[in-house]
């Protein structure tokens, strides 16, 4: 296998993120518009200044449309791609290999969810037709196996992982709360996160990322050409994805304590964008805690922690915002809620902020190391997608 | 000579306390219990259970199906194919309903042993009425099977000796489908009707058997009318026979499942040389005399069922019968399955049969796409094998007919791992290493389409253990270790 990446080819050169809510007042095309404008201005450019644009949704709209008619773009080249939680990232990258091919001189990915118009509660994933035997369990549902069985494998006492989970949740709720774009902006203690009952195996709605409406989007150019509209643009060092085959869900030796489709993926990215040492060579991490044991998960998969040891690293506040490696410095899915066209590209956002040390001082954290990575994931422990992207502040 | 080749009841695992009854619907109910049909149970997946425990062991393929009940869950479209697929018979095997009224189940019972093939006759009943009515105090629900043939097609473990039968025009019970209840017409009309009909069915059985009612050991009287039925065992046992317990204080009538339930439960006890006269009373009588061969319990006999239920509320069995409307989850109801696709996986939907590596032995279900693995694949057939819990949860959020989904990652025994819905289990009561083994449930219905999948539940006292001495485990009709290739996908 051969995956070379782009590293240092292509620069992100703007960008815009509406505030993530139940925008009971506002649609897909209301928020496609105002990221767009955001990201427009961002970079001096207008509508008719990008060549070509993806557009990611999981399911608020189908084909280009979904955004040249809102938009009104006048015969450009559009494309609406999906790949469940990683749709916004997706996007991205077939905007930046596009550009990077030569192709076009500048594109947008912009990534769009009107999750509050379905007048249910949680994410409801669209009916394909099928023959009634996929399983229909939630997603929290799923997810909170992961809990015993991190447990068990490590022998930490489950009262004592509540904590690390609390932990965890309390941590993004305080960076959320610095957040004017986050949909929950009230800090929430430990304490009272865990007093919460179980929805879900031990999981309770604060271990459950919210849902919101909300846009956001990116422009790319090649690298070369980034100081013409930016003094500051971030240069992609490494997109990477893996698509499982949900093998591990019918193999007796998967235990749920680790996915292994994003060990897969970190690897890949790592290589690409020539990061050796994760924990010590990044300033920063917006990782998909879709559920607090997601988030304990990730820290391993990603490398951040040696396996066995993330819970003890979560309770030392080494990913708090003042920690060694803060993760979701921006608040989070827990404080934003999960649009899942958009999320993945609002984690770049805050790169975006961060790294160029736009974001509010109450929450700006040292990027001295000057990289940054985003993670998502679609699916179940045992079926999911994964995308991992790291940028940086330098070209190498 | 043509007889019972194979034979199994089924009891679902709930038990409605007749006591309860009253208290909520001001009126009914009674002492002792009565058998419940889970939410996600019909008369189609009791009969499927009720038919792979029957032809268990027995190493008989049929060459009919014959599937009866009151309470199908089509009409216009048959029943029997169902129960077909998830106990794969080949496709050469005709499968047909006998509708309507709890007779059919008797009936067919009776053509089986007139035929001259192999075939398997099961019968299927949920009982209920309105709340407080004595048809929801005295139903039970359930279901029997029996495999006919003849000593050319099996070991014939009772043999037919004898029929009578008794045929009159009266109306004494009716409902008109569709709806939930039916009605009763003064119950001393129909006794009346129904003491004559079953004894001159008697008369007319022994005769044709060439015995006198004093060398009957074992009566069993089934019926859909409570005072005929117990008024005839008074006098039909005067001979000395021993009566069949019908089951009224545990299980309740099971109607179309009776006659089978209660013959099931007579050969499970019978020793060989006893005979067995099978009475039934509905729209006239059938009286079915067999000589026992050889004692021969089923896999998992009636008695030890009967006794091995749990409770569920009055509330919870009025929501279950559509009696009482809960709120549901605020969650979209599933959407109707695709009736192409489920044809397409038939196999794997409803004969829960996965792909096996030849070269590496790894399991999966559903099965690999032929072409796509290396190497080469086969056939497997899960739906007979027990597995352990590795893991699980219980979700409080996703949509159920009867929440909270109780849900468990399955590790079967000799390979193979999948995560399915638990059932038959209290959410408090799932533990890491349990022990569960494979049912036929309904998981939901849609546009009135009812969607079949396997379930896990727990392998329970009172069933015989895995590799214990009672017998094999819980096994379908096709529990050999030979496998086949994978049936290539149309497309």
């Amino acid at each position: 296998m051969s995956s070379h990446g782009i590293k240092d080819r292509v620069a992100i050169i703007g960008m815009g993120c509406t505030r993530f809510a139940e925008h009971w007042d506002k649609g897909a095309d209301d928020l496609l518009v105002e990221a767009a404008t955001d990201a427009f201005g961002s970079a001096g450019l207008t509508k008719h200044d990008v060549d070509a644009y993806w557009v990611g949704t999981a399911q608020s709209g189908m084909s280009g449309m979904t955004l040249s008619k809102p938009l009104e773009l006048e015969g450009k080249p559009v494309t609406r791609v999906e790949n469940m939680c990683a749709t916004g990232p997706e996007a991205l990258r077939q905007a930046a290999y596009a550009v990077a091919s030569g192709a076009y001189d500048t594109a947008m990915a912009i990534g769009v969810e009107k999750v509050k118009d379905s007048g249910y509660q949680g994410l409801n994933a669209f009916p394909i037709p099928n023959d009634g035997t996929p399983r229909t369990l939630t997603a929290a549902a799923m997810f909170s196996m992961v809990v015993p069985a991190y447990a068990h494998k490590y022998g930490v006492d489950p009262d004592q992982l509540k904590d690390v989970l609390a932990h965890i949740a309390s941590k993004n709720h305080y960076n959320g709360a610095r957040n004017p774009r986050a949909q929950f902006r009230k800090e929430t203690s430990a304490e009272k996160i865990k007093a919460m009952p179980p929805v879900a195996g031990q999981l309770s709605v604060f271990d459950c990322a919210g849902v919101a409406d909300g846009s956001a989007a990116a422009i790319v150019c090649r690298a070369e050409d980034a100081h013409r509209y930016t003094d500051s643009p971030l240069y992609i060092k490494a997109l990477s994805l893996v698509a499982g085959n949900g093998k591990p869900l019918s193999d007796p030796g998967y235990d749920y304590t680790t996915f292994p489709e994003i060990v897969t993926c970190a690897a890949d990215a790592y290589a690409q964008a020539g990061v050796r040492e994760p924990r010590s060579e990044l300033a920063m991490a917006e990782v998909h805690d879709c559920f607090t044991p997601t988030e304990l998960v990730l820290m391993e998969d990603l490398g951040f922690a040696a396996r066995g040891t993330a819970w003890k690293e979560v309770l030392d506040g080494a990913f708090d915002l003042d920690g060694d490696l803060p993760v979701n410095p921006d608040g989070g899915l827990k404080s934003f809620g999960h649009p899942v066209g958009a999320s993945g590209l609002r984690m770049m956002f805050e790169c975006w902020l961060q790294l160029r040390r736009e974001a509010p001082a109450e929450r700006q954290i040292d990027v001295s190391r000057g990289l940054a990575l985003t993670h998502s994931l679609g699916g179940y422990p045992g079926e999911m997608v994964s995308f991992v992207s790291i940028m940086g502040i330098e070209r190498g | 000579m043509r007889g019972i080749l194979g034979h199994a009841g089924y009891l679902p695992y709930r038990r409605l306390d007749r006591s309860t009854i009253a208290a909520v619907a001001g009126g009914g109910g009674g002492k002792g219990t009565r058998s419940v049909a889970s939410y996600d149970e019909d008369t189609t997946t009791m009969g499927v259970e009720a038919g792979r425990l029957a032809l268990a062991r027995t190493g008989v393929t049929p060459a009919a199906l014959y599937f009866a009940t009151t309470s199908p869950t089509y009409l216009d479209k048959t029943n029997a194919t169902t129960i077909h697929a998830a106990l794969r018979l080949a496709d050469d095997v005709v499968a047909a309903d006998f509708g309507g009224a709890a007779r059919s189940a008797v009936a067919a019972l009776r053509l089986a042993l007139r035929s001259d093939e192999p075939a398997l006759v099961i019968g299927a009943d949920i009982r209920t009425g309105l709340p407080g009515s004595a048809d929801e105090t005295v139903g039970g629900d359930g279901a029997s099977a029996l495999l006919v043939g003849s000593d050319a097609a099996g070991d014939v473990l009772a043999e037919l000796i004898g029929t009578g039968s008794t045929t009159e025009e009266f109306l004494d019970r009716w409902r008109v489908p569709g709806e939930a209840r039916s009605k009763q017409w003064e119950e001393r009309f129909g006794e009346g009707h129904y003491l004559g009909l079953g004894e001159r069915a008697w008369t007319s059985g022994l005769k044709d058997a060439g015995i006198t009612a004093d060398e009957v050991t074992h009566l069993a009287v089934a019926g859909t009318h409570a005072r005929a039925t117990g008024a005839l065992v008074a006098r039909l046992s005067a001979g000395g026979a021993q009566r069949v317990d019908d089951l009224s204080t545990v299980v309740g009538m099971t109607g179309a499942a009776q006659p089978g339930l209660l013959l099931s439960s007579a050969l499970d006890v019978a020793p060989a040389g006893a005979v067995i006269a099978l009475v039934s009373l509905a729209d006239g009588a059938d009286v079915l005399v067999f000589r026992v061969r050889r004692a021969t319990p089923a896999a998992r006999p009636v008695a030890a069922q009967a006794v091995g239920g749990a409770p569920v509320s009055y509330g919870t069995f009025l929501s279950w019968r559509g009696m009482l409307v809960r709120e549901p989850p605020r969650r979209p109801e599933p959407a109707r399955i695709s009736a192409s696709a489920a044809g397409r996986n038939a196999a794997w939907k409803f004969g829960f049969v996965g792909s096996q590596s030849v070269q590496t032995g790894a399991i999966n279900m559903p099965p690999s796409v032929p072409g796509a693995s290396e190497g080469e694949l086969e056939s497997v057939v899960m739906s007979s094998r027990l597995g352990t819990i590795a893991t699980f949860t219980v979700d409080r959020l996703a949509y159920s007919p009867s929440p909270p989904v109780v849900f468990a990652v399955i590790d079967f025994d000799r390979g193979g791992r999948l995560p399915m819905e638990l059932t038959d289990v209290d959410a408090t009561d799932v533990a890491i290493g349990d022990r569960v083994e494979l049912t036929f449930r309904r998981l939901s219905t849609a546009d009135g389409i009812a969607n079949y999948f396997w379930k896990a539940r727990p392998v329970r006292t009172g069933r015989p253990p895995p590799s214990g001495s009672v017998g094999s485990p819980p096994s379908g009709p096709d529990e050999s270790p030979t496998s086949r290739p994978v049936e290539r996908r149309k497309g």
